[in-house]
């Protein structure tokens, strides 16, 4: 049942909130506003409170989610969202905090803030952190800004970045924000960079390479050590994407590897729910000689006190507004507290126990055109059920009518029909049975009855939707019916 | 303690199947040098622990709730109505991914649509994005807009758009040798003059600020026109709850507005998560940064939602995206529109009054105040500027407040050397007449013992 906009349900003169009679001497508003009024009320909708509350129920209602179902999508690392992490971070003197108070009175979250800089830059091996960036993109923004500063500094800002072809496609968005050319560099047949053409494409303008490992195929680079010697011959840097930092934790540190930066996706690693969307936080580690170009203010520690700190002459400057997001960050330390040096090692370990079992439980049935085992995460391809007519996105979208929400698909774009799986730690044995028989079940309806998987889903809130009408007649607002009084 | 479910006896069922003896095999790839390194960080704890090592932490903070807070600044104290919570804390919402599957997603899809609607009736433009991160990166975002649509070189800022926002703008234009000049407000809003004397055919963008950041409200139109008749875009930051009785920038020529959403439904939280909201004319539909939701049909012709137009996003364009952005601030974007949706018309237009009625109270009284002045003769919405007199040392007055239980001002000096006898005062409607006045009375007697 579809459920009408918020908009179709307003009814003039309902209303859902009352504010308290104002108690001090009112003027006039054209004494205290002389110009610039508002005409017109905003078309928000008239509702009632229950309205409010039923409407967004039902809408959620249609969602998969952790909560609801097992989300294996590849470098997202969908894990369970600890409930205990969102009641530390609503507790008042938490939430309730503003950003300019005087840092004498917060010590209690600059002290949260300083043990999660150090914890994230002992996890990944690093010299020190920045949580500043609101997400892993802006995370990599504010790592690519630090190389420019890097090498500035030594009066020569270089012009390239090279990004394996297997890269999110953040990494080169980011590239080209920071002002940089991109150079893609091949993978190998093997999947992994090509060692030699890296070192072929290396030359003194290169300001860094941008590693994602393991990479999006779920492998990890065995010549790592060797290809971030080559970039240091040249004094370029090592820029690791930390999206897939889940398959790392606790059993080896990017630190090293000879990586120089890394991102760290909290919504994704650190467990803080991913709200259909963001909020994230992109935390930016960096080895010591960059320390001094992370962003500003940084928390500091004055014997038993900490403060902010934006007295850093070579720092990259501020690259959001006030902190960051606390309330994420809040929740990561918590993660990261309850679990403590073991519980980590546990995450790392059955993520990559998950990952290689649900591989080997497809095996049989999809083809695996990489690697013999995996990290976190692995690539199938489907081009097999071509001949049926049955596409990847069929099959995703015939696993929601089996209650799964669907892998992600057609990426890394250097295998054909992709489809790129992550379990993460969370699942159970018993989850990825079932998730495997559902996937087995569908290449078999495939094989007799490709009609049902191309028209699939059919369980869903809507049936397949026309992505080609949404573009072409594009109606990305409500707006009242032609006739209808345009305002109230 | 940990969250994973397989037992021990699942561990070795699982090693069998995948065909290894040991769990360390799968770990071959890693360079047996760099495994399993050692980690120095403490033990686990148990939920009881974890939760009783937060709340002591939490008591060591001063909040909004043990004090009385005046601070604004971009960051502002608004009540939030009980289905905010309720509703948004929602599983089904809160742990949701990006809805990339929109079948599986039309929750999230169709809020993010109602979001959309409700920024651009707010702001008064025609197309507004699913959210950006916060305030300053949208408008770090939007300046990027106007230099690739006008080909142009030079960005005009007001003075008197936030100085945070302004250090994110430089942040991100750093390196591509865009130069941005800062028009002065000495007035408390931007200086008109200089505007008109800069605003050659080289500029991009002019960029202002309303109410801006000393809390005084702009004068739009007339730097609209100014920047439309140069050929340059008019880029506005808009505090979303005053949009409720001034002007939407929609009205006077904008052609991007932005700005921080937090006000919406959301609490503070020490500066973050952050609400980035972006709005646009129709024709800058396929420049603009961030995810769009479109209304569209399914198999049997049916209403429902999809992302859209996402030719401009990183994971097609990669490096000639509109912007790198991926993750963005959907749950938040939620809460506004929960929010605004409990308020309604009427609802929004209430709260903006007893905004602008309290601070302007609050305002008339502090005048009162022999060693304080109101800095500027501007109209203002619920945040504005006064001085204390030479004499008087403010950070002890700050201090003495403080030992009150209240939290008197933004102090300006550390932005506006000028300002330095400053501070920035928010009232909002979280504050009662009582409340009002025992802080203009403590505030009275403290700043005659501050006094030199």
């Amino acid at each position: 049942m579809a459920e009408p906009l918020i908009f179709e349900l307003s009814s003039p003169g309902r209303r859902g909130t009352v504010w308290p009679a104002c108690d001090v001497p009112q003027q006039p508003l054209e004494t205290l506003l002389p110009a610039a009024r508002r005409a017109q009320p905003p078309r928000l909708p008239e509702v009632s409170e229950l309205d409010v509350v039923r409407h967004f129920t039902r809408l959620s209602q249609m969602n998969y989610a952790i909560d609801t179902t097992f989300v294996p999508l590849g470098s997202c690392s969908m894990k369970y969202n600890p409930k205990v992490n969102d009641r530390i971070a609503s507790l008042p003197g938490f939430a309730q905090l503003h950003p300019y108070q005087p840092a004498e009175t917060c010590q209690g979250a600059l002290e949260v803030l300083y043990r999660l800089e150090r914890g994230l830059a002992e996890v990944t091996g690093m010299a020190d952190c920045s949580l500043q960036p609101s997400a892993g993109a802006q995370g990599e923004l504010t790592g690519l800004k630090i190389v420019r500063a890097y090498h500035a500094a030594q009066g020569h800002p270089r012009k390239v970045v090279l990004i394996p072809d297997s890269a999110h496609g953040t990494n080169p968005a980011s590239a080209a924000l920071s002002g940089y050319t991109v150079r893609e560099i091949k993978s190998g047949r093997n999947g992994l960079v090509d060692v030699a053409a890296l070192r072929e494409a290396m030359h003194g303008d290169v300001a860094c390479l941008m590693l994602t490992n393991p990479n999006t195929l779920g492998l990890f680079e065995r010549e790592i050590l060797q290809i971030t010697a080559i970039l240091h011959e040249h004094d370029a840097l090592v820029y690791l994407d930390g999206a897939n930092m889940n398959a790392m934790l606790g059993l080896v540190k990017p630190g090293t590897m000879g990586v120089d930066i890394i991102q760290l996706n909290l919504h994704k690693t650190f467990s803080t729910p991913h709200g259909g969307g963001g909020p994230g936080a992109g935390p930016v580690a960096v080895v010591q000689k960059l320390v001094p170009f992370l962003p500003t203010p940084r928390i500091e520690r004055q014997g038993d006190r900490y403060v902010w700190n934006d007295r850093h002459p070579q720092s990259i400057g501020r690259v959001r507004s006030f902190y960051g997001n606390a309330g994420i960050l809040i929740r990561a330390w918590a993660y990261l507290v309850a679990h403590g040096r073991e519980g980590l090692v546990k995450i790392g370990r059955m993520a990559v126990m998950n990952a290689n079992y649900l591989r080997a439980r497809l095996a049989p049935h999809v083809e695996l055109p990489y690697g013999r085992t995996c990290m976190h995460e692995f690539v199938a391809s489907l081009a097999a059920l071509k001949p049926a007519g049955v596409t990847t996105l069929d099959v995703a979208k015939r696993l929601l009518d089996y209650g799964f929400y669907a892998p992600t698909i057609y990426f890394p774009l250097i295998v054909s029909e992709a489809m790129m799986i992550e379990p993460t730690e969370s699942e159970s044995k018993e989850t990825l049975d079932a998730f495997a028989d559902a996937l087995i079940a569908i290449i078999d309806e495939a094989r007799r009855d490709p009609e049902l998987v191309r028209t699939s889903p059919h369980a869903t809130a809507v049936r397949r939707l026309d992505e080609v009408q949404a573009a072409r007649q594009l109606d990305l607002r409500w707006q009242p019916a032609p006739g209808e009084k345009a305002s109230r | 303690m940990d969250y994973v479910a397989n037992t021990t006896t699942q561990e070795q069922q699982m090693l069998r199947a995948i065909g290894v003896e040991r769990f360390e095999e799968l770990l071959s790839d890693i360079p047996a040098s760099l495994r399993n390194p050692t980690l120095a960080l403490p033990a686990g704890v148990a939920e009881l622990e974890l939760v009783s090592r937060a709340k002591a932490l939490a008591r060591q903070n001063r909040c909004a709730e043990e004090l009385d807070s005046y601070l604004g600044a971009g960051m502002y104290e608004h009540h939030i109505p009980s289905v905010v919570d309720a509703l948004a804390n929602r599983g089904e919402f809160a742990t949701a991914y990006t809805p990339y599957q929109a079948e599986a997603s039309q929750g999230t899809l169709q809020a993010i649509y109602e979001y959309q609607t409700l920024i651009c009736e707010l702001t008064g433009m025609e197309v507004a994005n699913a959210s950006l991160y916060d305030g300053a990166s949208s408008l770090a975002e939007a300046a990027l807009v106007a230099l690739r649509v006008t080909g142009r070189r030079r960005l005009l800022v007001s003075e008197a758009v936030h100085p945070e926002y302004r250090q994110v703008l430089r942040t991100y234009l750093d390196g591509n040798g865009w130069p941005v000049e800062e028009i002065p407000a000495p007035s408390g809003i931007t200086d008109r003059a200089e505007i008109a004397q800069r605003l050659s055919h080289d500029v991009a963008a002019v960029i202002v600020q309303t109410p801006n950041f000393f809390g005084c409200v702009e004068s739009l139109a007339e730097l609209g026109e100014a920047a439309k008749r140069r050929g340059a875009l008019f880029i506005v930051c808009a505090y979303p709850i005053a949009l409720g009785v001034i002007q939407p920038p929609g009205v006077a020529s904008a052609d991007i507005v932005i700005g921080e959403g937090q006000s919406l439904g959301n609490p503070i939280s020490y500066g973050g998560p952050t609400l980035g909201f972006f709005a646009a004319k129709q024709e800058l539909v396929r420049r603009i940064p961030g995810r769009l939701a479109g209304r569209t049909v399914d198999a049997e012709r049916a209403c429902g939602y999809v992302l859209t137009l996402q030719a401009r996003e990183q994971h097609i364009r990669r490096d000639k995206a509109s912007s790198n952005v991926c993750t963005n601030e959907a749950l938040l974007a939620l809460r506004a529109t929960i929010y605004l949706s409990a308020l309604g018309p009427q609802g929004l237009r209430e709260l903006a009054l007893l905004n602008l009625q309290k601070s302007h109270y609050a305002h008339s009284r502090l005048r009162q105040i022999p060693q304080v002045t109101a800095a500027f003769a501007q109209p203002f919405f619920n945040e504005f500027v006064i001085q204390f007199a030479d004499s008087v040392d403010t950070q002890r007055l700050e201090q003495r407040l403080l030992e009150q239980g209240i939290l008197g001002g933004v102090s300006l000096g550390r932005w506006y050397p000028a300002l330095k006898q400053a501070w920035l005062i928010c009232v909002t409607e979280t504050k009662t007449k009582a409340q009002i006045d025992r802080f203009i009375d403590t505030l009275a007697q403290n700043v005659q013992v501050a006094h030199g």
